[in-house]
């Protein structure tokens, strides 16, 4: 038989009509309001970075950056000589990802990129990192056996070809030049560009596909 | 856990929830301002990454960004001056402000 408990009632009631946010949110908002009051930071700026971040920044800067690479040699040669220098020159708002280094994937040697501490990662070229990149499981694997972990991407490695596993760390980061594909002969930078994707400059994809003729 | 995502896919939102953009905001933001150093964050999260409270829960973003906000945490307490004392409390404020103040009205802190 059901039963009215009016202490209960009420307080089912309140949970109802309760719009209490989630303890990461509480903790977030004490960060940034106790950020905010002592000058750490500005509101806006962490709007401004959060629409960023969230609308603006994203793999197509690195896959522009690659597709010049392709294009003009001496660029590649700036590149892989000091890619944080030789980026500047797209002017990219934002900050820069401090000390960067442009690894070239070739016929013998695949680059992959890891974070084993945390999740460095060159964010201001590429945007955020994905999901799979920020996970326990692929910061430990990809170094222990990267060719298994690439075989999960659908990516076979022959034995020809060594693999090279780079791990990030806040001093250095890394985004891999992929190789450029047969068949873009012509093509321009904005072309080339669009076939550039984002697991290739991380290294978890080796050829591009250049769609249809 | 890790799963490599389908190429194919459409993009999806960058971040799942708007505490968790404000958490990277804040990280990034503190450490190009010069108030947290690119080793120090990076110590903080790794250690955070690695800690009980985070790898007893599933390898997913959101067990991620948690790590992110504990991070946070660590470096106001041991970098920026901010004790964990003062952000609980602070939390504890925050809680009861939404708690009390009526829908449809600003959230502000008595």
């Amino acid at each position: 038989m059901p039963t009215f408990e009016p202490k209960r009632a009420a307080a089912i009631h309140r949970d109802l009509h309760s719009h209490v946010p989630s303890d990461p949110v509480l903790r977030v908002k004490a960060l940034e309001s106790l950020a905010v009051e002592r000058g750490l930071v500005t509101s806006e700026r962490i709007d401004a970075w959060v629409e960023a971040y969230s609308e603006h920044i994203g793999p197509k800067r690195g896959a522009q950056v690659v597709a010049r690479s392709w294009l003009d040699p001496g660029f590649r040669t700036r590149l892989l000589d000091d890619a944080a220098s030789a980026i500047r020159e797209f002017g990219f708002e934002g900050d820069a990802t401090g000390d960067l280094k442009a690894l070239e994937n070739t016929p013998e040697d695949h680059h992959l990129v890891v974070c084993t501490l945390c999740s460095c990662y060159p964010f201001s070229i590429l945007g955020m990192s994905p999901a799979w990149y920020r996970s326990a499981e692929y910061r430990a694997r990809a170094v222990r056996e990267p060719r298994k972990v690439l075989a999960e991407f659908g990516v076979t490695i022959p034995d020809d070809v060594s693999v090279q596993v780079w791990d990030s760390t806040s001093e250095r980061r890394y985004i891999v030049i992929p190789q450029r594909p047969a068949g873009t002969e012509g093509w321009d930078e904005d072309r080339l560009a669009a076939i550039v994707t984002r697991n290739a400059m991380i290294g978890t994809d080796r050829h591009l596909e250049i769609g249809a003729p | 856990m890790f799963r490599p995502d389908d190429p194919t896919a459409p993009p999806g939102q960058v971040f799942d929830a708007p505490w968790q953009a404000q958490a990277m905001a804040l990280a990034d933001t503190l450490v190009q301002a010069g108030h947290v150093t690119p080793g120090a964050w990076a110590q903080a999260l790794g250690d955070a990454l690695r800690s009980d409270a985070i790898t007893a829960l599933p390898d997913s973003l959101d067990t991620y960004y948690r790590a992110v906000v504990m991070a946070l945490e660590t470096v106001f307490d041991e970098r920026v001056g901010v004790s964990k004392a003062t952000l609980t409390q602070r939390r504890h404020d925050w809680e009861a402000a939404f708690r009390d103040t009526p829908h449809g009205q600003p959230v502000v802190l008595k």
